[in-house]
């Protein structure tokens, strides 16, 4: 009966006018972002971030959780009609979605989607009022080599979504965390690896490093392709599914919002695991596996939904842990610091109306997008037929104007330049951004709560195994590591990436 | 010696050499401290180290196994990009929101493959309007919208 009550205090803040239209606005520039192809929902989230500064806290989150889930709601429009996947999650939906388009079926696709999104989106909200609680309960008994273990758990499992090699992925970690302790040092106050730039004894400006890896770098590697695109902008049509594909979709959604919804929580974990699982198990369940990829109505409609529900689900270990399980988390950890909030298990019992806001708004947000979007879709489809040569310089100014009016400091802009640089770099050496982005954001928590754990425990490094739930985090860790090792797994997680890089173009 | 990964093999160099840079800097230049009590050098130290460690291991094993190749880098869009970028912060001052709005849009164009001089005019005087009705009236940032000369 508390969910209950929290969720009515929450209702309450989401439904004041003023939420309402942060929340609203938020889900539109979100999707209409997320719409643009070639700039995923990380880079979406970065940009959008600066306008949310001068908000109070609670609508500023409410906003930034609606840009969330309005640029999924977005990349998976793009999918659907251009199969242009605009994050990994919408890979999934593109496989089934985009040939449903080329059939004429685009409306119902898009339909099925959006539904799809918004029932796995009312479960993760019910999840996510269960399961907090209890969550941030047991997280205000951790102590720092918990939370340190848990964090090791976390980067691990972030590993196992990596594209490419575990190595490349771990090092991406490692050197997050390096980039991440740049700055001063807490406890001595020494500076450290700043070089003498003054700007940087604060820290590597995260918003700066985002835009650059996740911006920059993706629009200068689009730009370096020569793609052309096929938009299927006569065919959407009707909306309606047929009375059949109702039929075929209900249990995918249902099933998709279920394993969304667990796996969001994972650590490492997000909306991509839940997109892919649920396809897998579609297939798996189908009577006619042989039409997944040519267009099955149940390959976007489980996927979709598990992919809505994961990213709600996801907040779950950021807002009662404080730990990201995924780069979109990790930059909403940046924004709740910006904001002065240090997110947390304190965050719920201390401020309970931003944190049940927060969730609640989740839900009607999801309501204006069923509501909303569908009705227009066609000026998305018109956004997308704006050629990418006027869409990017458009997109670099409204980067540099957030970044810059984080600190008003010409040298975000270097910053964000450099990491633009790397971020081209990593990508051109088959090294993921994500891995490293969640480092960044771990890096001092991570050293905090080692050197705390380790002066608790006077120097004694077994401290980590000891201690019971540490030492769960730990083997699990080890477990996860053994497992990527293992040769048929090993093959099983290539299959899959094979799988999503002949889906993307 | 033949590279039978070069994706990996600079992957290793690269991120190996700076693993090794942050491990000694690190080691050398900060207190590093004991595990009861961690100077500011311990972290960066360890996981430096184990950067140096992991980047090794990919250049040993990119002598054996095969890899991709390093994609080529186009030179244009990435030099346009950042000198785009990095002029925002440097004109938004002296030249005001109008101007260095206009400059980057033109700049940046020229690092597509196709550029036309008329249409990234009229995008750069499109994009400064709506800069200036979206960040400067409806958000309220505060930017100043002409050049410095002019308004002393």
């Amino acid at each position: 009966m508390e969910a209950l009550a929290n969720l009515a205090l929450g209702l309450q803040v989401a439904v004041s006018p003023e939420n309402l239209m942060y929340c609203l606005i938020g889900v539109l520039l979100g999707t209409l972002i997320g719409v643009l192809p070639g700039i995923g929902t990380t880079a979406t989230i970065a940009m959008l971030l600066p306008i949310t500064f001068n908000l109070d806290p609670t609508s500023a989150l409410i906003m930034l959780a609606g840009i969330y889930y309005g640029s999924q709601y977005g990349g998976s429009t793009t999918a659907i009609l251009v199969n242009i996947p605009g994050e990994i999650s919408s890979v999934v939906t593109a496989l089934d979605g985009y040939q449903m388009a080329r059939r004429g079926r685009a409306g119902p696709a898009l339909a099925v989607a959006a539904v799809g999104s918004f029932v796995a989106g009312c479960f993760a909200t019910l999840v996510i009022a269960l399961a907090a609680p209890a969550l941030a309960e047991v997280a205000l008994k951790f102590g720092p080599a918990e939370y340190f273990s848990l964090m090791v758990l976390g980067l691990i499992c972030a590993t196992v979504l990596a594209h490419g090699s575990v190595i490349k992925a771990i090092l991406m970690i490692l050197v997050g965390l390096l980039i991440g302790i740049v700055g001063t040092d807490v406890n001595s106050g020494t500076l450290r690896f700043t070089f003498g730039v003054p700007e940087l004894s604060d820290g590597v400006n995260i918003i700066a490093l985002f835009m650059g890896m996740f911006g920059v770098a993706e629009i200068v590697a689009n730009l370096e392709m020569r793609g052309t695109r096929e938009v299927f902008t006569k065919s959407v049509g009707k909306l309606m599914p047929s009375r059949d594909e109702i039929r075929r979709s209900i249990f995918p959604i249902l099933r998709g919002a279920g394993i969304g919804s667990a796996l969001g929580i994972l650590p490492g974990g997000g909306s991509i695991l839940g997109a892919f699982s649920s396809y897998m198990i579609e297939k798996k369940m189908s009577s006619r596996p042989q039409e997944f990829g040519k267009g099955a109505i149940e390959g976007v409609a489980g996927p979709e939904s598990a992919n809505n529900a994961g990213a709600q689900t996801s907040f779950i270990p950021m807002l009662t842990l404080g730990i990201p399980g995924n780069a979109v988390m990790a930059l909403m950890v940046g924004a709740m610091m910006i904001q002065g909030i240090a997110p947390g298990p304190q965050v719920m019992a201390e401020r309970p109306q931003l944190f049940w806001g927060m969730i609640v708004s989740m839900w009607v947000g999801n309501l204006m997008l069923v509501i909303l979007n569908l009705p227009l879709i066609g000026i998305w489809i018109r956004l997308l037929q704006v050629p990418y040569r006027l869409l990017f310089p458009s997109i670099l100014v409204f980067m540099a104007i957030g970044v810059y009016s984080v600190n008003n400091n010409p040298m975000d802009l270097i910053i964000m330049a450099v990491f633009g640089v790397f971020g081209l770099a990593c990508m051109k050496l088959g090294m993921e951004p994500a891995p490293l982005a969640l480092g960044v954001v771990l890096g001092p928590l991570m050293e905090e709560n080692l050197r705390r754990a380790m002066l608790l425990a006077r120097g004694d490094p077994t401290v980590f195994l000891t201690r019971p739930i540490s030492a769960g985090f730990i083997i699990a860790s080890a477990l996860v590591l053994v497992l990527l090792a293992l040769p048929v797994l090993r093959k099983k997680r290539e299959a899959v990436f094979q799988a999503e890089e002949a889906a993307s173009p | 010696m033949r590279i039978a990964s070069p994706q990996d093999f600079w992957s290793g160099l690269f991120f190996g050499g700076l693993g090794l840079f942050a491990c000694i800097y690190a080691a050398t230049q900060y207190n590093v401290g004991t595990a009861l009590r961690m100077g500011p050098g311990y972290f960066p130290m360890a996981v430096g180290g184990l950067v140096a460690l992991l980047g090794f291991v990919l250049l040993v094993r990119s002598l054996r196994v095969e890899g991709p190749p390093v994609p080529r880098i186009l030179v244009r869009p990435i030099v346009m990009v950042v000198i785009a970028t990095v002029a925002y912060g440097y004109l938004l001052k002296p030249l005001g929101l109008v101007a260095a709005t206009m400059v980057v849009i033109v700049v940046s164009a020229l690092g597509g493959h196709e550029f036309r001089w008329r249409e990234a005019l009229v995008l750069a005087v499109a994009l400064a309007i709506f800069s200036v009705l979206v960040f400067v009236y409806a958000l309220g940032l505060p930017l100043q919208l002409w050049p410095e000369a002019l308004i002393d």
